[in-house]
């Protein structure tokens, strides 16, 4: 479970001044649902994300994250989390089965534990045939499954996707997704941002429309198309966002 | 604190920079194989060249002398001196290395020395060219034995003694060990290498651990794990800080093994004395790795946290590359003769412990100092790594890019 309470982040920049990238937004994520976050570039999905995954901090507000403050506690908070996204590269002279039992002792897991979950996650992967092949040598979609099963070491009850599909070609993209559907069928509580509609139609149970750092609108997807009178999600975005847009760079 | 935590980063850093070629060139393959071809390699090279200037004759050209032919004939029988025909544009040859000196016999030379008068013998050399040294060596050496014998002849022909040209001697006597004359000659160098290889050592890890972390975009997945970001940083730290002292350890053991070599073959290359042997006691090793600690802490801090600043590996190499001169502009002052320690520069950073270590060396501890720059090292060191720290937990140092 997510709760986010009046989260905020200012940033300071020389030329342009105070940035607001997330501004006093409040939504709540439940266990077994994908909330979506879709906005365009710069509009603010990163920042938020980054702030729930303990990665940045709060300027004003905070978030619960399984009943941890994001601010007060933010090493159990990423304990319980799974965070992956395009950014979050591997160490290329590790080997698969290294990266994820670092990220498993950095969780506190035992190596007895560790051995089997690692086993399990290969197995269930399909990572054994380059389990000990370093990470600068694997394919993007060996590296993406390395990804994944590094989130998954320590069984996290939160998962955090930044943009996860972004630059990915159809098959390795399809590899997360069905990942992402996979997270919320064991229970888990999904929070995943975009700016592909397609996606979001697919996947998520609950969206929430982000512009200039501020939720824009809320719910589920008939919700949406009931309150804007739209079928295509697009169409609701376009008129969700277009009177507060201003095309941004990204943060 | 979780030494727990820190010992996964630290060994997971470890994993990383033994598999890495860059890593190992810069703190294992440089250091061992530097100093073997700059001690052993220079050095032979520099026996070798003297060796051969002092075994060539010197071609050499006597002006004048026509009417003091036992001088002339002197001149001819000297072993090592090869006389060349006068030549008007003698200045020229010498210039353009065709011959190494001239000697000026003035007209009536042997006349005027056999009625007493005091004539002068002009040699013309090439200042700072060693070849042409040796040439008016040979000559001068020639002129001052046949002063001698003169001397000498016109002692007895007066029946006086020999003494009475020269009533006593003045003989300088060295009362220090061979150690201390050695730590005296190269005891600055040692520790200049040391302070150099310490920075050396931890420059490539500091960078990649941080700048190239950055580049590669792990930082932000190891920024989403549970580690605290002191532990990461301690990790990383302890990482660059094992590269600095494992390089300086390699450097001085190669050095060490090269002083070695050069010692015991360097005596059979030229005619010389040969220099003083270094012979550095378990004692002063251990003491100057003792000092050599916190330095190698101060410069692994500092060094992770500028390149902290830096979005790539390249723009750390740039940031980094003026720190070099920071780091040996003390170091070489170090070395310079007459330089000593005083409660003053016993605070300036590196100055301070190169002076120290250049006395350790001599076998010369000056506990007083030793516990002051200890103190001074350990405070800079302590308030870099606190440096080092807060930049790891500001976000728009972590995430400048």
């Amino acid at each position: 479970m997510i709760e986010v309470r009046n989260l905020s982040k200012r940033f300071r920049d020389k030329k342009r001044g105070e940035i607001r990238a997330v501004d006093n937004i409040t939504f709540r994520c439940q266990p077994g649902q994908i909330y979506g976050l879709l906005g365009a570039n710069g509009a603010g999905k990163t920042t938020t994300l980054r702030m729930l995954a303990t990665i940045l901090e709060p300027t004003d507000g905070t978030a619960l994250v399984c009943g941890h403050d994001i601010v007060e506690e933010p090493e159990k908070v990423r304990a319980k989390v799974g965070f992956l996204s395009t950014a979050t590269a591997l160490y290329p002279r590790l080997t698969a089965r290294e990266m994820v039992q670092y990220f498993g002792r950095l969780n506190g897991m035992d190596d007895s534990l560790l051995k089997k979950r690692v086993d399990a996650i290969f197995d269930r992967l399909g990572m054994n045939g380059f389990r000990d092949r370093r990470c600068d040598k694997l394919s993007t979609g060996m590296k993406q499954k390395t990804s994944i099963a590094r989130t998954l070491v320590h069984d996290p009850p939160v998962m955090i996707f930044d943009e996860p599909t972004l630059g990915l070609d159809v098959m390795t993209a399809r590899t997360i997704t069905a990942f992402i559907r996979e997270c919320r069928d064991l229970g888990k509580t999904v929070i995943f941002s975009t700016h592909i509609m397609s996606e979001v139609e697919k996947l998520c149970d609950v969206i929430g429309i982000i512009q200039d750092g501020k939720l824009l609108a809320e719910g589920t997807l008939a919700q949406l198309r009931d309150k804007y009178n739209e079928q295509d999600l697009e169409e609701i975005f376009v008129k969700v966002v277009a009177p507060h847009y201003t095309p941004a760079e990204d943060h | 604190m979780s030494l727990r935590n820190i010992g996964i980063v630290y060994r997971k850093e470890l994993t990383e920079a033994l598999r890495d070629r860059r890593t190992l060139l810069s703190s294992i393959l440089l250091p061992l194989f530097l100093f073997p071809v700059l001690t052993v390699g220079i050095g032979f090279a520099a026996a070798e060249l003297i060796g051969e200037a002092s075994r060539e004759p010197s071609k050499i050209m006597i002006l004048g002398g026509a009417d003091s032919p036992s001088i002339v004939e002197g001149l001819r029988n000297v072993k090592n001196l090869r006389i060349v025909p006068a030549a008007a544009n003698y200045v020229d040859l010498i210039s353009n290395k065709k011959i190494r000196a001239a000697v000026d016999i003035p007209p009536g030379f042997q006349a005027e020395v056999a009625r007493g008068e005091h004539p002068e013998v002009k040699v013309y050399v090439f200042s700072g060219d060693m070849r042409s040294a040796f040439g008016a060596t040979r000559i001068e050496k020639f002129f001052s034995e046949y002063r001698d014998a003169m001397v000498r002849s016109r002692l007895t022909s007066e029946k006086l003694a020999e003494s009475l040209m020269k009533p006593f001697d003045v003989k300088q006597q060295n009362v220090v060990s061979d150690e201390k004359v050695a730590g005296e000659s190269y005891g600055g160098l040692i520790t200049y290498l040391v302070i150099l290889m310490c920075m050396t050592g931890a420059m490539y890890p500091a960078m990649d651990l941080t700048a190239g972390e950055k580049e590669r975009g792990t930082m932000e997945t190891i920024l989403s794990s549970p580690i605290k970001r002191t532990h990461l940083v301690f990790g990383k730290f302890l990482l660059v800080l094992t590269a600095s002292l494992v390089t300086a350890t390699l450097s001085v053991i190669s050095m060490g093994t090269s002083f070695a070599v050069l010692a015991r073959f360097a005596p059979l290359q030229g005619e010389g004395e040969g220099f003083p042997i270094l012979t550095m006691h378990a004692k002063t090793v251990v003491a100057v790795f003792v000092m050599a600690l916190p330095v190698a802490v101060l410069f692994s801090a500092v060094l992770i946290t500028i390149s902290l600043f830096a979005k790539t590996f390249k723009e750390a190499q740039s940031y980094l590359t003026p720190m070099t001169f920071v780091v040996i502009v003390p170091a070489i002052a170090a070395v310079l003769p007459g330089i000593e320690l005083t409660p003053k520069l016993a605070v300036v950073p590196i100055l301070n412990v190169s002076l120290l270590c250049k006395e350790l060396v001599t076998g010369t501890y000056h506990w007083n100092y030793i516990f002051l720059i200890f103190l001074s090292t350990c405070v800079y060191a302590g308030i870099a790594l606190y440096l080092a720290v807060k930049m790891f937990q500001r976000e728009s140092v972590l995430f400048s890019s």
